[in-house]
């Protein structure tokens, strides 16, 4: 931290003076940031560049680690076995289902929830202390208590509707009680970014909307969420990415049984259990473009601007 | 007017019920007897705190326990001393290349965590980290850095930029304005990213089931994914009950006690306008 020590004798005075690139000053200055970004950016570069690209290396060989002697360059191979395969099909859309319906679900939840908040005469804490529990709560517990809950002999819910359905054994079940799960998981994260949203919204819009004559939805659909747009596809956007890379609720409920797989269960795989490096990195660099497509498309498609504040 | 009042609290009872149902479960769970794990009843018959007392007997869950505050308190150390570094450079100094730092932590902040796995369990494997708790810390520091970054820069732009420059002017050097200025005014936001970062650290499972193979390092999560019953037709139902009410408690309290910096910790950057 010696490096900016030399000139400070004078304060700074004003914009233009940090402009000027020759001076000492600033000369410091940008020793100074480079060294304080230094640490944060070096580790982030470590653990996801560097392994992306030994993944894209791994992705393009033979790499089993039961035959360890036998790993060579095979060009593609992996990503042609990898989509010729009806399973990475089956895991993407099963990935894609239950992405779309569980945001969805979890856009109508999180916005009545936020105007809940945001409106409420009484019990606003009450609300939010409430749904930072899911937010807050380990995954691994909080997919336990909704597989325990509906698992025939221990569970509640067949006692309580006088059924003796085995939920996480077929398909259709499955999916639903990991959906539900996940929403029930996440849906305070989208209720609390949206609940941001519409604080910007300002007061005397929906108001003038009302003198105008509108009724309180006209005044919520033509008004308040035009205004919070881009907090909506903010919100919508991360919730969309993590959603993508659902693994915990899946692991410990159905472990990828009934064709529940997404496709991160699929890659955890192929590396865990079938110690296949080369295939399992062309599962992640696979899931890697995926997350890519779906960010461009968001940005793109809906011009959103996700940076807007954070750089000065 | 009163209709309106029981109206509201009636919304709020059905978020409060859907909200924490779940937790309700797994306590009620954990706290009844082994023959009435399967009686299907929502409340115990009776209380019974075996499942505690067979938890806390066990070394695998108390390994598991001193791995997962261990990792934990270190990552969030680490990271949020590295993120505090990079968001003053960040919200104060002016260098080229910052629009870059800054454009790479949302994109690890979007990055999928699945894709690094087969190539870090490699990694780590050859270079000694695999079952290590470095192992674990390195992603959890990673992955919680941008998020860090964020809430620590959005705070320090609210600092006022007088006081650094009068510690400047009567001859503090850059550094000594940063630690002896700043810090103390940055200090609530640094508190609301260490408890971002915990939350992290404490709830991830993808990396803990992946990166350790032992009691060496494994966490809490992980431990009770691997939770095995006393013979092979028992299942541990009510251990797991337990031992989730336990590793729920500190977040919990945790998020309940700090709410107000949770939030905003939450919503800094990521809304605005």
């Amino acid at each position: 931290m010696t490096v900016a020590t030399g000139k400070v004798s004078h304060a700074r005075t004003d914009a233009a003076a940090r402009r000027r690139p020759t001076t000492d000053r600033t000369r410091a200055e940008r020793r100074l940031g480079w060294l304080l970004v230094a640490p944060a950016t070096i580790v982030m570069l470590a653990v996801t560049a560097y392994p992306i690209g030994y993944a894209i290396w791994l992705s393009l060989h033979r790499a089993d680690l039961r035959f360890p002697d036998d790993t060579e360059l095979i060009g593609l191979g992996n990503y042609g076995d990898v989509l010729t395969s009806d399973l990475w099909w089956t895991d993407l859309l099963t990935t894609l289902f239950i992405t779309v319906v569980s945001v969805a679900i979890e856009l109508v939840i999180g916005m009545a929830l936020a105007v809940l908040m945001h409106r409420a005469l009484v019990g606003r804490g009450v609300v939010r202390t409430s749904i930072l529990v899911p937010y807050g709560i380990v995954s691994v517990v909080g997919a336990l208590a909704w597989q325990f809950a509906f698992t025939p002999g221990v569970g509640f819910v067949n006692q309580w509707l006088e059924s003796d359905t085995a939920w996480l054994s077929s398909r259709g079940t499955s999916l639903a009680v990991i959906i539900a799960t996940e929403v029930w998981k996440t849906t305070p994260f989208i209720a609390l970014l949206l609940l941001a949203g519409l604080a910007t919204v300002p007061h005397n819009l929906t108001e003038a909307a009302k003198v105008d004559g509108a009724t309180a939805w006209q005044a919520f659909t033509r008004v308040t969420l035009p205004n919070m747009r881009n907090a909506i596809i903010v919100a919508v956007l991360f919730r969309t990415l993590d959603a993508f890379r659902v693994f915990d609720t899946i692991y410990i409920q159905t472990r990828g049984a009934n064709d529940t797989e997404s496709v991160s269960i699929l890659g955890y795989n192929q590396l865990i259990n079938r110690l296949n490096l080369g295939i399992g990195s062309a599962v992640s660099v696979l899931i890697f473009v995926c997350v890519v497509l779906i960010a461009v498309g968001f940005v793109k498609g809906l011009g959103v601007t996700i940076s807007q504040g954070r750089t000065r | 007017m009163s209709s309106r009042r029981s109206y509201w609290w009636g919304l709020t009872a059905l978020v409060f019920v859907y909200a924490l149902w779940p937790v309700a479960w797994i306590i009620s769970l954990s706290l009844k007897r082994p023959e009435d794990l399967t009686d299907g009843r929502f409340i115990p018959r009776s209380v019974s705190w075996d499942n505690y007392r067979s938890i806390f007997e066990s070394d695998q869950f108390l390994y598991a326990l001193r791995n997962s505050v261990g990792i934990a308190l270190i990552s969030t150390v680490v990271a949020v001393t590295l993120a505090t570094f990079a968001a003053y450079a960040i919200a104060r100094l002016e260098f080229p290349g910052k629009s870059v730092v800054l454009g790479g932590a949302l994109a690890v902040a979007m990055f999928p965590q699945i894709s690094v796995i087969s190539p870090i369990f490699d990694i780590w494997r050859r270079i000694g980290l695999y079952d290590t708790w470095l192992g674990l810390i390195l992603p959890y520091m990673t992955f919680t850095l941008p998020l860090a970054i964020w809430t620590l820069s959005a705070f320090f732009r609210e600092i006022p930029w007088s006081l650094e420059q009068a510690a400047q002017a009567d001859g503090a050097t850059p550094f000594q304005a940063f630690r002896k200025v700043i810090v103390p005014l940055a200090a609530p936001g640094v508190f609301t990213a260490a408890i971002l970062v915990f939350i992290f650290a404490w709830n991830d499972f993808l990396f803990a089931i992946s990166l350790t193979s032992t009691d060496r390092a494994r966490t809490v999560p992980a431990a009770i994914a691997f939770f095995t019953g006393n013979s092979q037709f028992e299942q541990p139902t009510g251990a797991i009950a337990a031992a989730a009410v336990v590793v729920t408690i500190p977040v919990v309290v945790a998020v309940l006690v700090f709410q107000r910096r949770v939030v905003s910790g939450l919503t800094s950057g990521a809304v605005k306008g």
